[in-house]
């Protein structure tokens, strides 16, 4: 049973088809939670009491940082699946995840300097918080330069699955630095373990945020994923009919 | 709600700093989107070509 599910998770064909078939439903989603998060955020929330309307920087800056995590995470989970098991699908969805993280790190790290000049009155600091961030963006860069140095697919998901893996702790790094070391970047306001120091109109938006972006990086994943196994699997029966029958 | 339009787009004086990072947010996943679809495009042109290729071969 158990392994039949696995099987099932490692077939290219199955896995093409599943994307395929959940694209159109994690698009939609996508569009109706960031919809719904851009009014509460820029229009239903109130300004914050200290930081005025400089606070809605939030509802992009969180999301797209903690995002970055999540796609790094699971770029190095897919990667250590691939060289344990072999698994040609999960090289290529840690393959998908590089472009998409990398993207999303870089927009973490504008959108902190956006907040940090008004805040604390300087573009960039040298904080643990933002160093760390910045170790995250030249991992992703570094993952997609060395794919790009082989020719040889298999060669490339080797190599670079073993620098997603060793990168990975950086993450916790990132995660944990405002509390290991005295920083300029505020605590969380969402993820405590007692409960948000935020009303509701302002957490409400926080977490349709939250949620959109997560969900675009699966409805991402749905198409980046396709061509990636497309690539890999071109010769073999179920592309050349799948081609044949579009 | 905003008293009125131009309050809005002010931002309490935040301006400069909220919308550019609305614009680089949404810009990303507008590009990460597209960029996605236009892989996806070239990955289905290079199968048809292959599968052609191959069954030449046959």
């Amino acid at each position: 049973m158990v392994f039949t599910w696995f099987h099932r998770l490692g077939s290219p064909p199955h896995i093409y088809r599943l994307s395929e078939r959940l694209s159109p439903w994690l698009t939609w989603s996508t569009a109706l939670l960031i919809a719904a998060g851009l009014y509460g955020g820029l229009v239903s929330s109130p300004p914050d009491y200290q930081q005025g309307d400089g606070f809605r920087i939030i509802y992009v800056h969180a999301p797209s940082a903690w995002l970055s995590l999540m796609i790094y995470s699971c770029m190095a989970t897919a990667a250590a699946v691939g060289l344990i098991w072999r698994m040609k699908v999960a090289h290529a969805v840690a393959a998908s995840c590089a472009g998409v993280g990398a993207a999303f790190t870089a927009v973490s790290l504008i959108t902190g300097m956006l907040w940090g000049k008004p805040m604390w009155g300087a573009y960039w600091v040298w904080d643990p918080r933002l160093t760390a961030q910045l170790i995250l963006l030249f991992l992703f860069f570094g993952y997609m330069a060395l794919r790009a140095s082989y020719d040889d697919a298999s060669r490339a998901d080797r190599l670079s699955a073993w620098l997603a893996v060793i990168g990975i702790v950086n993450v916790p790094i990132v995660k944990f630095s405002v509390e290991w070391w005295n920083s300029l970047h505020q605590a969380p306001s969402v993820m405590k373990l007692a409960r948000a120091s935020m009303p509701a109109s302002m957490l409400v938006p926080l977490l349709l945020m939250f949620a959109g972006f997560t969900v675009f990086f699966l409805a991402f994943l749905s198409v980046r994923l396709r061509a990636e196994i497309l690539r890999r699997e071109k010769h073999s029966a179920w592309v050349r009919e799948m081609v044949a029958n579009a | 709600m905003p008293d009125s339009i131009s309050a809005f787009f002010a931002m309490g004086g935040y301006a400069q700093f909220v919308w550019p990072s609305y614009v680089v947010a949404l810009g990303a996943i507008a590009l990460t989107t597209w960029s996605a679809l236009r892989v996806l495009r070239a990955a289905l042109s290079e199968a048809r070509r292959a599968a052609v290729d191959g069954s030449e071969d046959a």
